[in-house]
């Protein structure tokens, strides 16, 4: 099984030159269930980077990880919770907002995360997405969206681009996709960011920022996923998405996520769109005492 | 309106009955969304628990509140939500989720007639078996009956006690007759309730596990931010909680587990009530509003010389089984008045197994039985051969 290698190990590159020795361990070791690894997501996949990020921004926080609880649906993301050693929920599909909308109202001094995926979150969880983000409930959401249906290979999402082939759009999508910023933000979201996993410093620094912010905090991840979005849509490995990414990326802080779409080979608009002063949930009710 | 518990004798519906006993359960967290005719307990709770130091919170639809409910438990709060038919199908798919990952919690329904949006305001019973088989796979649960606004509070205090010793949501199946119905209630003091405590886990986090049966089959529970790192999953999930599906061995131990820390203790759980069974010839089955409404028909024929009994179901799921096979030997038949066209009555035949005949009183819903529709089913019982 997936032991982390006791001993470190020169590793060879294609080149044949070789690399320095690797560690044996990650630096986020501490906060990952090690007996649990490793992971069932596929090479070139973009969930190992936004976990990064966010045990990184967590670390950034200073937020305790004994009052952390990361909620999940169902799908590729949906596993995030069964590799954070926090106190971790692995729910059913599309409900993993309003289990932590209980977890957090029993106990308000958890910080509940909920870590999942566009699908999960956007088409089956969409009406208690919004609604989350209408109360402005006092979670942080990081939806990583790689625009298909990873775990159950490769359908059509909420998020696929009009034109885009999935598994069930084989000759191209012919519906229009939700703009997952924009939705975040008309439903009353009080930050809303939206980085590629390219852009893993400024991703880190927007979780961390998420955390930190009272209310409805919503972090979308643009992910690669090659072997099922890159495979039906010409961009046949992890490498050829991040590219992509590079080229088509903008970023704009402050943007109007209304200008926010993402088209089939179009520009990616990445940022922080909405940092609101707002009353959260949870300080709507002391106020209202 | 007084904070905490309250005491003393009251004139309040069955539906404000099962909301005050909720609190004097302790009970500090309510999710729901409004339905007739379960809205009364959302109401009720809106108005007590801010006072109490507990969350009410109008989700938007029955699925997110089953959901804020397993959440809430999670977070380490007693937790309740209600409902009714429509709502009560939503809220099946993460009842399951209830029970695989064994949350504590009790799920009221306030039946109304069905299906689909049927009879808002009116009583039905058509939800008795969705209770039972309604979310997938295979499961135990439990399921009580209340047939009068007392009664719904001594079931709602039970009902608590029942999902933290066993881990598991309960079920509370009211019916529109009884959650509207106003009578007096008396509500003990809080102090003299046996109220079971959630049992919380004894060893370090680092020998815990929160799926391993102990001795009544039972796990302790830890609740999140305690220091254990839970994982809880919906997936087949070893001792640990890690999921485990790539071969049925954890699935077979869970679910041996599951099904026997219900029917293993099925002597704790379930309870009758009876009257007149010593001699009877024939028994009249009956649980919710239809066991008050049989009371007066069984009078009825017993002065007509007919020896008929009363049982009455408090808890429904699981079944009673060995009281109808006991009684099956010794009558001609069982009488089986409910509001749907036969779901108990499936049972009581399965167990009578031949050695009494089962009669059917349906009703589709809208009332409760007229009590010579139950008269003439007992008179047919004993008119004819067993």
């Amino acid at each position: 099984m997936g032991r982390p290698r006791e001993t470190s190990t020169p590793v060879e590159r294609m080149d044949g030159h070789e690399l320095a020795e690797t560690s044996p361990h990650h630096p986020m070791d501490r906060l990952l269930r090690r007996d649990r690894l490793p992971h069932i997501w596929c090479a070139g996949c973009g969930l190992g980077t936004a976990l990064n990020c966010f045990l990184n921004a967590l670390v950034q926080s200073n937020v305790n990880p004994d009052k952390v609880a990361v909620v999940s649906g169902i799908g590729c993301t949906g596993r995030v919770a069964g590799y954070v050693a926090m106190d971790s929920f692995h729910t059913t599909h599309g409900r993993a907002i309003p289990f932590a909308t209980g977890l957090k109202l029993a106990n308000p001094k958890l910080k509940v995360v909920v870590f999942s995926g566009d699908g999960d979150l956007i088409a089956i969880g969409g009406n208690h997405f919004i609604h989350a983000a209408r109360r402005n409930m006092d979670l942080t959401v990081i939806c990583v969206n790689n625009f298909i249906y990873g775990m159950t290979g490769g359908q059509l999402a909420p998020t696929t681009p009009t034109e885009a082939r999935t598994s069930t759009s084989p000759t191209g999508n012919r519906d229009h996709p939700f703009n997952l910023a924009y939705l975040a933000a008309a439903s009353g979201a009080a930050y809303v960011a939206r980085w590629t996993t390219l852009h893993v410093r400024r991703l880190q620094r927007s979780m961390c920022e998420a955390l930190l912010k009272p209310g409805f905090s919503f972090v979308e991840v643009i992910s690669p996923c090659p072997t099922l979005y890159g495979r039906w849509n010409k961009q046949r490995s992890g490498l050829e998405q991040m590219q992509y990414y590079k080229d088509q990326s903008l970023i704009e802080h402050g943007a109007d996520p209304r200008q926010a779409d993402i088209a089939l080979g179009g520009q990616i608009v990445v940022g922080k769109f909405v940092d609101l002063d707002k009353k959260s949930y949870l300080e709507l009710q002391e106020t209202s005492k | 309106m007084n904070k905490g518990a309250l005491q003393g004798e009251y004139f309040i519906s069955g539906d404000e009955a099962c909301a005050e006993a909720a609190i004097s359960a302790g009970c500090r967290f309510f999710a729901g969304y409004p339905i007739t005719p379960a809205t009364e307990i959302a109401e009720r709770m809106a108005e007590r628990m801010p006072d109490i130091g507990g969350a009410y919170i109008q989700m938007e639809d029955e699925l997110a509140s089953m959901n804020a409910v397993l959440g809430a438990a999670w977070g380490g709060a007693k937790a309740m939500t209600a409902t009714s038919g429509p709502g009560f199908s939503l809220m099946m798919e993460n009842l399951g989720l209830g029970i695989m990952t064994e949350t504590p919690c009790v799920v009221v329904d306030v039946q109304r007639g069905g299906p689909s949006t049927g009879l808002p305001t009116l009583v039905g019973q058509g939800d008795m078996m969705q209770a039972r088989w309604g979310t997938h796979g295979p499961y135990e649960i439990i399921a009580l009956c209340p047939s009068s606004p007392q009664e719904f509070f001594d079931l709602t205090i039970e009902a608590f006690n029942l999902s933290e010793k066993y881990r598991t949501p309960v079920l509370l199946m009211a019916d529109e007759a009884v959650g509207h119905m106003t009578e007096r209630v008396t509500i003990p003091p809080v102090e003299s309730l046996k109220l079971y405590p959630r049992r919380k886990p004894t060893v370090p986090p680092e020998q815990y596990r929160p799926f391993e049966g102990e001795a009544n089959g039972v796990p302790a529970m830890a609740c999140a931010g305690e220091g254990y790192h839970l994982h809880v999953t919906g997936l087949t999930h070893d001792e640990r909680g890690y999921p485990a599906t790539a071969t049925p061995d954890a699935q077979a131990r869970l679910i041996h587990r599951l099904i026997a820390k219900i029917c293993d203790n099925r002597a704790d759980i379930i309870r009758t009530e009876g009257n007149w069974l010593e001699d009877a010839e024939v028994i009249v089955v009956a649980y919710g509003i239809s066991a008050r409404i049989a009371l007066w028909p069984i009078e009825m024929a017993r002065a007509e010389g007919i020896k008929v009994g009363w049982l009455k179901l408090v808890t429904v799921w699981p079944f009673a089984e060995d009281s109808i096979r006991e009684l099956a030997s010794s009558v001609k038949a069982f009488v089986v008045p409910e509001i749907n066209y036969g779901q108990i009555a499936l049972e009581v035949e399965r167990c009578a197994a031949g050695k009494a005949r089962t009669i059917l009183v349906p009703h589709a819903g809208g009332d409760v039985h007229e009590p010579h529709v139950i008269l003439d089913a007992i008179r047919e019982a004993v008119a004819q051969r067993k």
